[in-house]
């Protein structure tokens, strides 16, 4: 009786190695895979291409109301016909754009001035990116400004709400709507085309 | 004595829930999410090292965008000469550009164009492109670039 008993109890014994853990290291393997994989979502600076012409002469543009960026193939900026650098462009953008028609020699309101961006041939990518991304960011500046007052520079208002910055506004925007702050301030930025540089 | 064979094994008989499947079940899980994540759709042929900027805005919506890859080819017999990268093919004659964007064009009307370009590259390859882009009818673009680290 004793020896039917023993036999039994080591029958049980090895019947099973324990398998409920291997839910859990398959788990963690899981876990780690969707936190290491990251969907890179593309950033840039994004532009609209002026649509081709067909015949017709692009827009006459008053001398005061356009700013000349020159840049040519060593990164040497001209703004105006006068010589500066790529850190001076931002403030120079701004006084212009915001300039509501007091200095002659800047723009008469913001939606009438623009920033016309011209490059040698043999310029650089990279010194195009870092002019364009001070221009845009001068815009940038003047955008975020508005958000957080509600207010434009001229001290109309359009938005009802504060905001912390226009990023924040931006994303507080459903697809479909109108970003209000770009409607009522245009940013009116010109590439011209290179010169062949010879 | 019967009794009490019979207790010990009502006692045996009593299963927990079997949880040797439940590995299988994930690792199922694991294999397909491993499988059907695409990480790199096309093979880049010219060498992109995408500018620094600050402006930077953020593109969700990425079955809109189409790479365009203007940079140095990596290898073969036209290495080191600035090259126009769509798809993935190189583009022989930047006329192509014109057709290829069309039709892209017309199967979504909303799309953007993203030019990865090298940082060394020159304008003249980028404006050529643009040019293209315009006849194209592809207005919107955008010049991909890294975020700037903060000095």
């Amino acid at each position: 009786m004793a020896g039917l008993l023993d036999k039994r109890r080591s029958k049980r014994e090895d019947a099973e190695t324990p398998t409920s853990s291997m839910a859990d290291i398959a788990f963690l393997l899981l876990i780690f895979f969707l936190v290491t994989t990251t969907i890179n979502v593309d950033t840039g600076i994004g532009m609209t291409l002026p649509p081709q012409l067909e015949q017709e002469e692009p827009p006459p543009v008053q001398e005061r109301n356009l700013l000349r960026v020159l840049v040519n193939a060593s990164g040497e900026v001209l703004i105006d016909d006068n010589m500066s650098s790529v850190n001076q462009i931002r403030e120079e953008v701004k006084t212009h754009v915001l300039n509501y028609g007091e200095n002659a020699d800047y723009s008469d309101s913001p939606s009438d001035a623009v920033i016309s961006l011209k490059t040698d041939a043999q310029t650089p990518y990279r010194i195009y990116i870092d002019v364009l991304d001070e221009i845009q960011m001068a815009y940038r500046e003047i955008y975020n400004s508005i958000a957080r007052s509600g207010n434009l520079p001229s001290g109309e208002s359009v938005l009802d709400e504060t905001y912390e910055s226009y990023e924040a506004y931006r994303e507080s925007l459903e697809p479909e709507d109108d970003d209000l702050v770009r409607e009522s301030f245009p940013r009116n930025i010109s590439i011209a085309e290179p010169d062949s540089g010879n | 004595m019967a009794s009490e064979r019979f207790q010990k094994r009502s006692s045996d008989t009593s299963p927990g829930i079997t949880t040797a499947s439940l590995p299988d079940i994930i690792f199922m899980l694991l294999i397909f999410f491993m499988v059907t994540t695409v990480l790199r759709e096309t093979e880049i042929q010219v060498r992109t090292e995408l500018p620094d900027a600050e402006a930077l805005t953020k593109i969700d919506q990425k079955r809109l965008i189409s790479n365009v890859y203007i940079g140095p080819v990596i290898r073969g017999p036209r290495e080191g000469e600035t090259a126009v990268q769509i798809d993935d093919a190189l583009i022989e004659e930047s006329s192509a550009i014109r057709t290829i964007m069309y039709n892209q064009l017309q199967e979504e009307p909303r799309l953007i164009v993203s030019l990865r370009v090298d940082r060394e590259s020159e304008m003249q390859v980028v404006n050529e492109v643009q040019q293209e882009l315009r006849e194209a009818g592809t207005l919107r673009i955008n010049y991909s670039s890294n975020p700037a680290v903060d000095q």
